[in-house]
């Protein structure tokens, strides 16, 4: 999505447009701008985008600010910033905050790490390039409701996971009630997630590197630097933009959780797994108290904007890069 | 020269490189292998200890249950019904706005091509609420239609974006010859544009076809009728809501059913997945 907003694209289009216009003014033959025609290729698609998405989009915004009745005739209750301040006083909603950014960090981190040492690994040359490839792959690819009832399986307290912990490798007693208690079961969403999503960044940043100068790399051996060195002042800084890519999406993706909350905790115990996504829905669906689901939703829209911006911004000052 | 040290370095960095990358391996497809397994032993063998990865006893009990007595057909079929339906018209409509974008010049371009991208910005669920007011009241909740609506809704603006690149690479000359020949903007769209962006509508169709394919929160809360479950919502009812009472020979059954249509595209289109992911805005 970064791509489509650098700079150097909206100017060419600028530019474009411009030249297009003093076309058709000498040319008026040219009927690039086609009257109607456009507008017909895009009305459908158009129409149903903005009854679907601007339209609740808006809404949202709109009944976080009410108390929102959906059942019968009962009239929704103007509330200004009521469901706002309540948040900020909802001990839960914190609760599912924290979450949220263990959630993010200890996901984050790990992807970008394994991945790109995968990729790294895969770079160089190896037979088997195209079956790792697939395999390292195959979990992003399987739906999130099966993952997340296999770890829910896997992290069961007679699961494999506690088996494999307590009888094997013996470093706990085998006895962990993994999704019974908030820490643990962080531990196993987080799990879920670093597995599910290695696989993408390894791919993105297997991309990244077709583009690392080879001779940069040869020159830089020559020269006695060593493997780290060599990462550090070449590989790095040419995969810059892709790392800054995969941070960015992946930081969106962890304030997105939500199946596999949903699927192995349920929020769980008392809402101590809760993250902000399964409390909205919970507000919302079980509590039918859809305003301040909205409001929670609004928070956390604007917080993944604004951590977006600030994080690309951040990644292009380092460099001086665009994104990819 | 190469000197023999030099040599042994490569070999034992080729040895290491190759064993972590197959321990990785292992570890990613461990779980599926467990998965597959677990499918085939029948409940008393789930969750004993020691843990059997190889059925002692293999059974196809939990694929005739979920076949038979659980419907799963039923399921899949739905599922094939609504990810062909938005499909489709999704692709059908994306690939007419991208068009528009890539070939004409219009008033109001510029707006109408910031305000999809602001779509792509929103993630999906957070307009669950809304959407959901919105289904109410024109009717979609609790079917199928409302499914497909939404599902076309939420992959618009990602496909315009993906088929509006393939457009632009396509030569404007040949555009033009045909105009000059006399087709009209529709018969350069499809006998022209389409086809040579081939490419282009594999990569949306996949993603579209297997994010259809896996959506879970709309359907899970639009969707109460038995009757028009989509795989993954009556996978999550086959596991239920506690923790001991739960089938899971037949939950993995009926997973297995679910991937395996998934795992065949995948490794039959491979190379769109690549193109699709390094084109910069799809995650998967």
């Amino acid at each position: 999505m970064t791509t489509l907003v650098d700079g150097s694209t909206a100017t060419r289009r600028a530019e474009a447009l411009a030249s297009a216009r003093r076309g058709r003014v000498l040319n008026p033959k040219k009927s690039r701008s086609g009257g109607l025609t456009p507008y017909l290729f895009i009305a459908p698609g158009f129409l149903i985008f903005v009854v679907t998405i601007i339209y609740p989009t808006v809404q949202a915004f709109q009944m976080s600010f009410f108390d929102w009745k959906i059942v019968g005739s009962q009239a929704s209750e103007f509330l200004g910033l009521d469901n706002y301040v309540r948040a900020f006083e909802d001990p839960q909603f914190w609760v599912s905050s924290v979450n949220t950014l263990v959630y993010i960090v200890a996901t984050v981190v790990p992807q970008i790490i394994i991945g790109l040492a995968v990729a790294l690994l895969l770079h160089m040359k190896s037979p088997a390039q195209t079956l790792f490839r697939i395999l390292y792959y195959l979990p992003v690819v399987t739906s999130w409701v099966v993952v997340s009832l296999l770890f829910r399986f896997l992290f069961a307290d007679a699961g494999v996971i506690n088996f494999t912990l307590g009888d094997i490798l013996g470093v706990t007693d085998g006895d962990t009630a993994w999704l019974a208690d908030r820490w643990t079961g962080m531990i196993a969403i987080s799990a879920l997630g670093i597995w599910k999503g290695i696989g993408w960044s390894m791919m993105i940043f297997l991309a990244a590197l077709q583009g690392v100068p080879r001779g940069l790399v040869e020159a830089a051996t020559v020269d006695g630097a060593n493997a780290w060195q060599r990462f550090r002042v070449v590989t790095l800084p040419a995969i810059w933009a892709a790392l800054a890519f995969v941070t960015v999406m992946l930081v969106i993706g962890g304030f997105n959780v939500f199946i596999s909350v949903y699927l192995m905790t349920g929020g769980g115990p008392a809402g101590r797994t809760q993250v902000l996504l399964t409390y909205m829905y919970q507000q919302a669906f079980e509590y039918l108290d859809l305003g301040y689901g909205s409001a929670i939703a609004v928070l956390l829209t604007i917080v993944v904007f604004a951590f977006s911006v600030l994080q690309l911004r951040a990644f292009r000052g380092r460099y001086g890069e665009d994104s990819p | 020269m190469r000197s023999r040290a030099t040599r042994t370095a490569r070999r034992l960095g080729f040895t290491l490189q190759h064993a972590l990358l197959v321990v990785g391996a292992l570890i990613m497809i461990a779980p599926f292998a467990y998965m597959l397994s677990t499918s085939f032993q029948s409940q008393t063998f789930v969750l004993t200890t020691p843990p059997q990865l190889i059925p002692s006893d293999p059974t196809a009990s939990n694929y005739s249950s979920v076949i038979g007595t659980q419907d799963i057909f039923r399921y899949f079929a739905n599922s094939v019904f609504v990810a062909v339906v938005s499909t489709s018209l999704s692709l059908l409509v994306s690939s007419m706005m991208a068009y528009a974008f890539a070939r004409f010049r219009f008033a109001g371009r510029e707006t109408i091509f910031r305000v999809l991208l602001l779509g792509l910005m929103i993630p999906a669920i957070m307009l669950i609420i809304p959407q959901f007011v919105l289904a109410k009241n024109l009717g979609l909740l609790d079917s199928l239609a409302g499914l497909v609506v939404f599902y076309v809704a939420g992959s618009l603006a990602l496909n315009t974006f993906l088929l509006r690149g393939f457009f632009e690479s396509i030569p404007r000359e040949l555009d033009d010859a045909m105009q000059m020949d006399g087709a009209n903007a529709w018969t350069r769209y499809w006998r022209l544009a389409l086809p040579l962006a081939k490419p282009g509508l594999a990569t949306a169709t996949i993603f579209t076809f297997l994010n259809c394919w896996d959506e879970f929160a709309w359907a899970l809360t639009i969707i109460n009728d038995p009757e028009i479950r989509t795989l993954p919502v009556a996978i999550r009812i086959f596991a239920g809501s506690g923790n001991n009472a739960v089938q899971w020979g037949v939950v993995f059954a009926a997973s297995v059913i679910a991937v395996i249509p998934v795992i065949i595209v995948f490794l039959i289109f491979q190379r769109y997945f690549v193109q699709g992911l390094t084109s910069g805005a799809i995650k998967g």
